[in-house]
């Protein structure tokens, strides 16, 4: 079975729409979590994700869909400015499916979580082998996929509990090898922060346990254009361009 | 004994890390070789790690210079690797005939940087080249075996932060891998100067320390000059082996293709104080060396596509007689445009004499004067402009019936990456031959670009 892993799509239309045409023909496709926040096509992306959970796909929380429901929560400012935006578009249906999606999803020996796995929600990024650890030691499962951090890495853990950090640097299909366990932390599609502004997700092979981290270019112009015109900070706009 | 299908038949070899077994199956016509890892207590940890190396590299290999590669185990079960078993004897028993002829051993070294060559490109480095790790196929190519110490670049490498200690062979181990360095292709190309010089002198450059301290030596204390041991060594080859073991991986060749092309024909190496050197640079400069030493970097991270892009041969083929002055401007132009950004480049300027067929052609023109010779002297002109490094020139005239198959040819065997050549202009000849560059354009095994000067309306 082939899986699409997108993360972090940020109510960014263009983007998601050229990671789904990228990974088209997959088996399943699961999202990690962050569908709206910071872009400026909330709505479309909360009902596109709707549609994929109801065709059988695997629709994660993240922090930012949890704050699109819910008045209380800790943000930085143009992160909170636009959350309070996308609160006023997202209608009451999208906001009830946000409102519903899970923490985390255990799947065979796959678990799919937004943040760090070991304590989901607390939002706790996984930026280097001592997190990954961290999550290694409260989880179970073989293999693991994230996001939440925007920057892709692959933490591999031996059977002496040493971590290996990989930073993805192709797009060859990288062997999850059976006898160790493995956290793959995706790129974001929506908003990807790691120096390359094209759009970024996964495929996992589950029968070759080959995981794929690819990019996708996709209508920077038009979201940076959308942004701006819906009056959302400048910086998450001009960001888009720059991947970081 | 059967294992997930394949019968095991005789075990063929026990190394340091793992046994080989020689194995058949129903699929499969011939022998073929499992290899399974020594993973008890007692066996030495980097034994599964290497292993595990070994299982995510070899199936991503292709090509005649790898084991074919047939199955992986799995871990948790059965742990092993079927390849398919190399007839041939590896390079080890050779160590009893040393130092063996000349001709044998660039032969020999040629054979082996062109398996280099094929292993970088698909962006693994070995890491652990030595004889024992050579195969010969029947039909004469180097094979690489044993990936348990490689690298794949574009794979995480399990080994990296595994062990304190430096993994390798020691007489071939780079100065860089010494410092942990694992990323960089010119650490084989130093193990390669190490094997050249041994088979050449019967002495190893290095030695064979047990020890890290006699292993970090080489970072600062050059080996005595191959010529000072075996006299009939050629300059030329002393240069090639003595640039091989700079201990900056910047100095040595930048690929190993680039170092193929080199022992191919020693008569174009350029030579340097390297190929005349008699004796080890004097104890004051290794002692300078050693209390302070050159730093090495680990080799900078290139975008895709191709980490080798940097060093490419490319190809010239200049048309002497039948093009314009302008034309000929033009190609010089558009390849040093080429060059501009890849200083490691080589570049090969070819000019084909054409012979006739059934004519027995003389060597020499009307005036009595060697054609060789004069146009040999047109290329340097030609190409005194393009203003490249000593030596990073090269220059041949090849004889041949068909242009398009000797520029073809040549490209195929000296690795070349880039050709360039110019568009005849419209000419009757022309119609008459069609286009050598259309031809060598469809059939090249690299990228071509070809030349056309935009003032002179070419042909239909």
């Amino acid at each position: 079975m082939r899986i699409a892993l997108f993360s972090d799509i940020h109510a960014n239309r263009e983007a998601f729409e050229a990671c789904l045409n990228a990974a088209a023909g997959v088996d399943r496709i699961v999202i990690l979590g962050d569908i709206v926040g910071y872009g400026a096509d909330p709505g479309w992306c909360a009902d596109k994700a709707a549609e994929i959970a109801a065709a059988g796909g695997i629709v994660i929380r993240g922090n930012h869909d949890q704050a699109a429901c819910d008045t209380h929560c800790d943000m930085n400012s143009s992160a909170k400015i636009a959350i309070e935006w996308t609160r006023n578009q997202l209608s009451a249906e999208q906001k009830a499916f946000l409102g519903q999606l899970p923490m985390s999803v255990m799947d065979d020996d796959r678990l799919y979580v937004h943040a760090d796995g070991s304590a989901p929600a607390k939002w706790n990024y996984v930026t280097d082998a001592s997190d990954a650890e961290g999550h290694f030691n409260g989880t179970s499962a073989r293999v693991s996929f994230c996001g939440h951090i925007h920057v892709p890495a692959l933490y591999g853990l031996a059977a002496g509990g040493r971590i290996n950090r990989f930073v993805p640097n192709s797009e060859v299909p990288i062997p999850l090898l059976a006898q160790r366990r493995w956290l793959g932390v995706m790129g974001a599609v929506g908003q990807p922060r790691d120096g390359h502004p094209t759009a970024a997700f996964a495929i996992y092979d589950t029968d070759k346990r080959e995981l794929t981290y690819r990019r996708a270019a996709y209508d920077i112009e038009t979201a940076q254009a959308k942004i701006r015109a819906a009056g959302l900070p400048e910086g998450l706009a001009a960001r888009l361009a720059r991947g970081h | 004994m059967q294992l997930d299908g394949f019968t095991l038949q005789e075990l063929a070899h026990t190394g340091g890390m793992a046994r080989l077994w020689v194995v058949t199956h129903p699929d499969h016509e011939k022998p073929l070789l499992m290899k399974v890892p020594m993973i008890g207590e007692g066996d030495d940890p980097a034994a599964i790690v290497s292993f595990e190396m070994e299982q995510m590299i070899l199936p991503r290999l292709s090509g005649p210079h790898v084991p074919q590669f047939i199955a992986n185990g799995d871990f948790a079960t059965h742990p092993y690797i079927v390849m398919e078993r190399l007839p041939g004897k590896s390079l080890y028993p050779m160590l009893d005939l040393l130092p063996l002829p000349l001709e044998q051993v660039t032969d020999i070294g040629v054979k082996i940087a062109t398996a280099l060559d094929a292993l970088h490109r698909q962006h693994v480095v070995h890491l652990d080249l030595k004889p024992s790790n050579i195969i010969f196929r029947e039909t004469g190519e180097a094979v690489l075996v044993d990936f348990g110490l490689a690298r794949h670049n574009l794979l995480p490498d399990l080994m990296e932060e595994e062990f304190r200690l430096p993994y390798g062979t020691a007489p071939y181990m780079a100065p860089e891998q010494i410092l942990r360095i694992r990323s960089d292709y010119r650490s084989d190309i130093f193990a390669l100067g190490c094997l050249l010089y041994f088979f050449a002198t019967g002495t190893r450059p290095f030695g064979d320390p047990q020890r890290l301290k006699g292993l970090k030596k080489r970072l600062w204390s050059d080996p005595v000059p191959p010529r000072a041991l075996n006299g009939d060594i050629p300059p030329a080859f002393q240069e090639v082996v003595l640039r091989a073991l700079e201990v900056n991986p910047n100095r040595r060749y930048p690929t190993a293709a680039q170092m193929a092309a080199a022992l191919k024909d020693l008569s174009q190496v350029p030579l340097t104080p390297r190929a005349t050197k008699t004796k080890r640079d004097p104890f004051s400069e290794r002692l300078r060396r050693r209390f302070n030493p050159e730093p090495i970097e680990p080799p900078k991270r290139q975008e895709q596509p191709g980490e080798l892009s940097n060093a490419p041969i490319v190809m010239v083929a200049i048309d002497l007689s039948d093009s314009s002055a302008d034309l000929k401007d033009l190609l010089r132009l558009t390849t040093q445009r080429i060059v501009e950004k890849t200083p490691d480049a080589r570049v090969a300027c070819v000019n084909i004499l054409k012979i006739n067929r059934l004519a027995l052609d003389t060597t020499l023109d009307e005036t009595g004067h060697n054609k060789h010779v004069l146009r040999l002297v047109d290329l340097k002109s030609w190409a005194e402009k393009l203003n490249m490094p000593e030596g990073a020139v090269t220059f041949h005239v090849l004889e041949a019936v068909n242009p398009a198959d000797a520029i073809l040819d040549y490209a195929r065997q000296n690795y070349v990456d880039h050709i360039v050549m110019g568009a005849r202009a419209a000419s009757a000849m022309r119609s008459l031959l069609g286009s050598v560059s259309g031809e060598v354009a469809a059939h090249a095994p690299c990228t071509v670009t070809v030349v056309r000067n935009r003032a002179i309306p070419a042909a239909e």
